[in-house]
């Protein structure tokens, strides 16, 4: 690679030369001063070459000076702190920076990818599509070579050591840029007493106007804009009302006026104690874009090679920092603000040998300027080709007006800076619905302002100032963002003109060297291709050729190929339209949008009041919603299989006791509570009697199974219903819904008091003998029969106890409030010690109400689950009129009796069915796929009957008793019998004692 | 992301403290009802271009419900109501028609 150190001896108005700075770039030390980017700093050491394209891997050096950079795209940082895809344009340099080159083997200067160059008369537009369309065979073949030749940086693969923030703001007006513009508005609106807060993407002030007066000589007010900016930050900083911020980009604006923004706060010390960005949510009355503008690059034979730069770009390269990428630099344009550029290398000693200007006579006060420099001026002229590959050694020179095959002449160049006008930066105007118009003079989009995005209240919410509303001169520009504009002072110009290809008539193979999409290698004859092949909507040719995808967001390419697009179409542009413009307007890494929501505190814990015991105990926790519940309590080196058989069978043979302080608890109460659980529940509730319990079911209005639970009727007008430990918020929800929106004057109230108790079950032949030992109510047969609760002293606690199972062994649940949970778990341990009294977790709970054939909201239903397919049809009641569910019942495919049913499932051998298990019926589907017949929905292990038990939905199960089946599960067979669910006690004998 | 203003307790409330219900001012379908009345009020959404009558409760606020009317294309916010009613107030319905005069009326 040729190096030649380019920093330029004088200049450079954002670097500290004084100061010196390195950082790595492919394991070469590259010298950089503070202010620098990396883009620059490599510029200043002669590294032009920064990136490889996409697709073609074609040789690419940064073609802008910030945020639209689509080529020199880097992975900054090692290990855990990789992240890739930074844009080298706007990537601050730092001391130690380690960055890397992407998509390139084995290294950028020799890529051995680059044979997809050769071969791009092979992957045309559409050749992804076309590839993995053509069938399975062609994907195993091309997919992984595809994977490794196309794409961008790697992902890391360690979790990220840096910390995140997440912030919110309000203010009456947030300013987007921070050039002169921008800071124009804030002095308009800091006056007036709005809060104000002023965003600027660039650690720096003052955005083009500071660069462009280098060469034109503007002034506002008299001063130059370099000075007039001070002037104003002083002004805005001593204004309480206004938060000016850099480094702070705009991402997105949304509804309502809420804008994302990233600050960086810590880019530049990895490892500092500070997080290393912010994300922001701000609200806004109203959020003014002062954005500026992007330039277009323009579509010539070789627009891609290291070294043709936007004409801005190169200016910018000079005057901010002090580097140029070339000594001889030939310029293209159709318009005057590229003399501009011309104007500042003449100056920083830069040779210009020539200025190819498309128009035929160019005359305006800048060209003469350049004109009076004795630089060669040469209208209606272009380029037919780069020479050099990577990096330009000089330009063919031909006629605009030509097929571009006769050469006039060559002029040697290290450099090439084009111009094909400027965009108005509308993204953020756009995101939120802000519609365009086309300016045919001035050749852009620039916003409607009869059509701007609308707030709540009906009125704009943004407005577009400056460059970004299309003022890109620099009086108009000030005129746009303040009622009492300054007096400005900046040099006419001539009109643009237009051109969206040169040379005007290049043929198939000119075109095909035409670059649109620099990052996606997309070029002027991928979208002629696209239209031809009846890709007519912007949309679909966007898709078809990848055009303005990936990290730049077509920032350079959109409006150059919807030009394209609608030349193919002959149609106007304004009619082909633009793509949609969605936010990010450039990359936020998923650290800040993740901020502080990870690992611990992704989201909260909810803990029962026996939580820290469990955790003394070495429980192994399951996640229930957002609790932890003991899943098992395993002995040292005790496999979980073997602490489930031991819990499982202490409830069986003595008592176990189990924390049900997650289960939902809902107060339902007032003169209306029945009749409204009526309509809730599937069975009656009304009816039931004060002091007793009943197991419900509740359907939505779809018919289908939602959540279920015992609800005990505390006095007259209140109800306790319990719902599943995840089940609680959402059924409140639910009644709180039917309750404020359909039955409104229904006298109702509803509480959630699942976090207000703490409750135990204690369940086994011996759980009444261990509540007798703490002493207080009667829990006998006779005063507390199954399925009815009590309310009294026991073992000196308030306590209310449900005699109520869901373990098929006699049982208690004692409810206390949650304070006196903890001390209540003590006494029963220690009252239950004579019985061997074990705790059991979730799992053996599982296991219980499996052997006794009790179903698990979430295992038996899965949203597609009628409480008839699971055998329940005694709990929906024949004489209420109406609940939720019931007319959905009555659908025909519903009340069919053709559907897959509840069974039991005993496999042959004794062993435990996959949980996974279909089972296969003969035949295929509509769909060519095996018809089945069946499927598990609970499988275990039986300590009680030794050997596997599951349940499933089996097609006409019930009328099937008896009948064995196969199950599948990952291409293992398991013959099993159809049998009863209820495995255990099928009498309820255990139960009644 | 919106803000809405909850009628019952006066916050105006960012989008996250609440949640949607859909369609407002559907009339519930009881066991008498034919199976095409059943499947117009379990499915059948009008979905409009236009103005949107939509069911929001302020969950994590004072946990009531109330019905928004909106544009679902421009996002203006044309009033909020508590969701214990049947029909729209009449004064909003006034508002929509002054601001929307071709607008075909709420049901």
């Amino acid at each position: 690679m040729t190096r030649r150190i380019t920093r330029l001896d004088r200049g450079g108005r954002l670097i500290d030369r004084a100061r010196d700075i390195t950082f790595c770039f492919d394991g070469r030390r590259i010298p950089a001063h503070p202010g620098d980017t990396l883009a620059s700093a490599l510029l200043g050491a002669g590294h032009v070459l920064q990136g490889r394209s996409f697709k073609y891997h074609r040789p690419r050096g940064p073609v802008a000076a910030g945020a639209e950079e689509p080529n020199a795209l880097v992975t900054l940082g090692g290990r855990a702190r990789m992240e890739p895809d930074l844009r080298t344009t706007t990537t601050e340099a730092f001391d130690g920076a380690e960055a890397r080159s992407q998509n390139r083997w084995p290294g950028l200067g020799l890529d051995l990818l680059a044979i997809n160059d050769r071969l791009s008369a092979f992957m045309p537009a559409g050749f992804y599509y076309k590839t993995f369309m053509a069938g399975r065979s062609w994907e195993k073949l091309f997919e992984p070579i595809i994977r490794r030749s196309a794409g961008l940086g790697p992902a890391p693969t360690e979790a990220d050591p840096d910390s995140y923030e997440q912030a919110y703001a309000f203010a009456d007006v947030i300013i987007v840029g921070g050039g002169v513009a921008g800071l124009a508005a804030a002095l308009e609106h800091g006056r007036a007493g709005a809060r104000v807060w002023v965003l600027e993407q660039t650690p720096h002030w003052g955005g083009r106007a500071v660069v462009d007066a280098e060469a034109d000589g503007a002034t506002i007010d008299g001063l130059a804009p370099e000075a007039w900016v001070k002037a104003a930050l002083a002004e805005l900083e001593a204004l309480p009302n206004v938060t000016l911020r850099t480094r702070m980009l705009a991402a997105g604006l949304h509804d309502h006026a809420h804008l994302i923004a990233l600050e960086s706060v810590a880019d530049t010390t990895p490892g500092a104690d500070l997080p290393r960005q912010r994300l922001w949510r701000m609200r806004a009355g109203k959020v003014i874009v002062a954005a500026g503008a992007l330039e277009r690059p323009l579509s010539f034979p070789g627009n891609d090679r290291p070294g043709v730069m936007l004409a801005s770009a190169v200016r910018d390269y000079i005057v901010n920092w002090a580097v140029s990428p070339g000594k001889r630099i030939v310029i293209l344009t159709n318009n005057d603000d590229a003399y501009r550029t011309a104007l500042v290398a003449l100056d920083a000693g830069i040779a210009i040998p020539a200025i190819l200007d498309l128009r035929k006579t160019p005359n305006g006060p800048l060209v003469q300027a350049v004109r009076d420099r004795g630089v060669r001026i040469l209208p209606g002229h272009s380029i037919a080709k780069v020479l050099g590959s990577k990096q330009v050694k000089g330009i063919a020179l031909c006629r605009h007006e030509s097929r571009g095959e006769a050469w006039l002449e060559r002029i040697p160049c290290d450099a090439v800076a084009m111009s094909g006008g400027w965009s108005p930066t509308v993204h953020l105007w756009s995101h939120c619905g802000g519609k365009l118009a086309w300016d045919t003079e001035a050749a852009f989009f620039a916003p409607d302002p009869d059509k701007p995005p609308l707030g709540a209240d009906g009125k704009a919410m943004a407005q577009c100032v400056g460059a970004a509303a299309g003022a890109l001169r620099l009086d108009a520009c000030l005129a746009s963002a303040m009622s009492a504009a300054p007096q400005v002072e900046t040099p006419a110009e001539e009109p643009i003109q237009p051109v969206w290809v040169t040379p005007a008539e290049a043929g198939p193979h000119l075109r095909a060297k035409m670059w649109l999409d620099f990052q996606n290698d997309v070029k002027v004859s991928d979208i002629q291709l696209a239209a031809r092949e009846g890709y007519q909507s912007v949309e679909h040719a966007k898709r078809y050729t990848t055009l303005g995808m990936a990290t730049d967001q077509g920032k350079l390419s959109n409006i150059n190929g919807l030009a394209i697009l609608s030349q193919a179409l002959d149609q106007p542009i304004p009619a082909t339209g633009t793509t949609t413009f969605r936010p990010p307007y450039t990359p936020i890494g998923f650290g800040a949008i993740a901020g502080e929501a990870r690992g611990e505190i992704f989201q909260p814990l909810r803990r029962t009041a026996m939580d820290a015991w469990h955790e003394d105990q070495g429980a192994h926790w399951e996640p229930v919603g957002q609790w932890r519940r003991p899943y098992c309590y395993p002995g040292k080196a005790e496999p979980h299989s073997a602490a489930i058989e031991r819990e499982v069978l202490a409830v069986r043979n003595s008592v176990g006791m189990l924390d049900a302080s997650t289960l939902g608890k809902i107060i339902v109460k007032g003169p209306d509570a029945g009749r409204f659980l009526d309509m809730i529940y599937t069975n009656m509730m009304s009816t039931l009697a004060v002091g007793k319990c009943r197991y419900g079911l509740m359907c939505s209005e779809n018919g289908f199974l939602m959540d279920d639970g015992v609800v005990a009727r505390l006095s007259e007008d209140t109800w306790l219903c319990h719902t599943t430990t995840g089940g609680a918020e959402a059924i409140h929800a639910h009644m709180e819904d039917w309750l404020q929106c359909e039955w409104w004057d229904w006298k109702v109230w509803t509480a959630n008091v699942t976090e207000a108790y703490a409750q135990v079950a204690v369940a086994g032949p011996n759980a009444r003998k261990v509540l007798e030992a703490l002493g207080g109510v009667d829990v006998s047969r006779e005063a507390l029969p199954h399925m009815s609760w009590t309310a009294g002293p026991l073992g000196g606690f308030d306590a209310r106890i449900y005699r109520i199972s869901f373990s098929g062994e006699l049982g208690f649940e004692i409810a206390v409030p949650t304070s006196q949970g903890m001390a209540l778990w003590s006494r029963l341990l220690e009252a239950g010690k004579a019985f061997d009294i074990r705790p059991y977790g979730t799992e053996a709970l599982h296991v219980l109400r499996a052997e006794k054939g009790f179903i698990m909201i979430g295992d038996e239903t899965d949203g597609t689950v009628i409480p008839q397919d699971l055998g329940l049809n005694w709990a929906l009641s024949k004489k209420k009129a109406d609940f939720l569910g019931k007319r959905a019942h009555q659908r025909s495919f519903m009340a069919s009796p053709d559907r897959w049913k509840l069974v039991g499932l005993e496999s042959l051998d004794g062993s435990v069915i996959p949980e996974c298990a279909i089972a296969p019926a003969p035949g295929e589907n509509a769909n060519r796929q095996r018809n089945t017949q069946g499927r598990i929905t609970s499988s275990y292990y039986s300590p009680t009957l030794k050997r596997g038990i599951a349940m499933g939905l089996v097609h006409n199960g019930p009328d099937r008793m008896g009948e064995e089946i196969i199950f599948n599960a990952d291409g293992k067979e398991v013959t099993a019998r159809i049998v009863s669910p209820v495995f255990y006690d099928p009498k309820g004998e255990k139960l009644d004692v | 992301m919106l803000r809405l203003t909850c009628p019952h307790c006066g916050v105006t409330a960012e989008e996250t403290e609440l949640t949607p219900g859909g369609e407002a001012h559907l009339r519930r379908a009881g066991p008498d009802a034919t199976d095409a009345e059943f499947e117009s009020y379990l499915f059948a959404r009008k979905n409009p271009k236009g103005v949107v009558f939509e069911r929001w409760r302020h969950a994590h606020g004072c946990g009531k419900w109330f019905i928004a009317a909106r544009h679902s294309v421009s996002w203006q916010v044309f009033g909020t109501y508590p969701a214990q009613t049947t029909e729209p107030p009449a004064d909003l319905i006034e508002t929509i028609r002054a601001a929307i005069p071709t607008w075909e009326g709420w049901q």
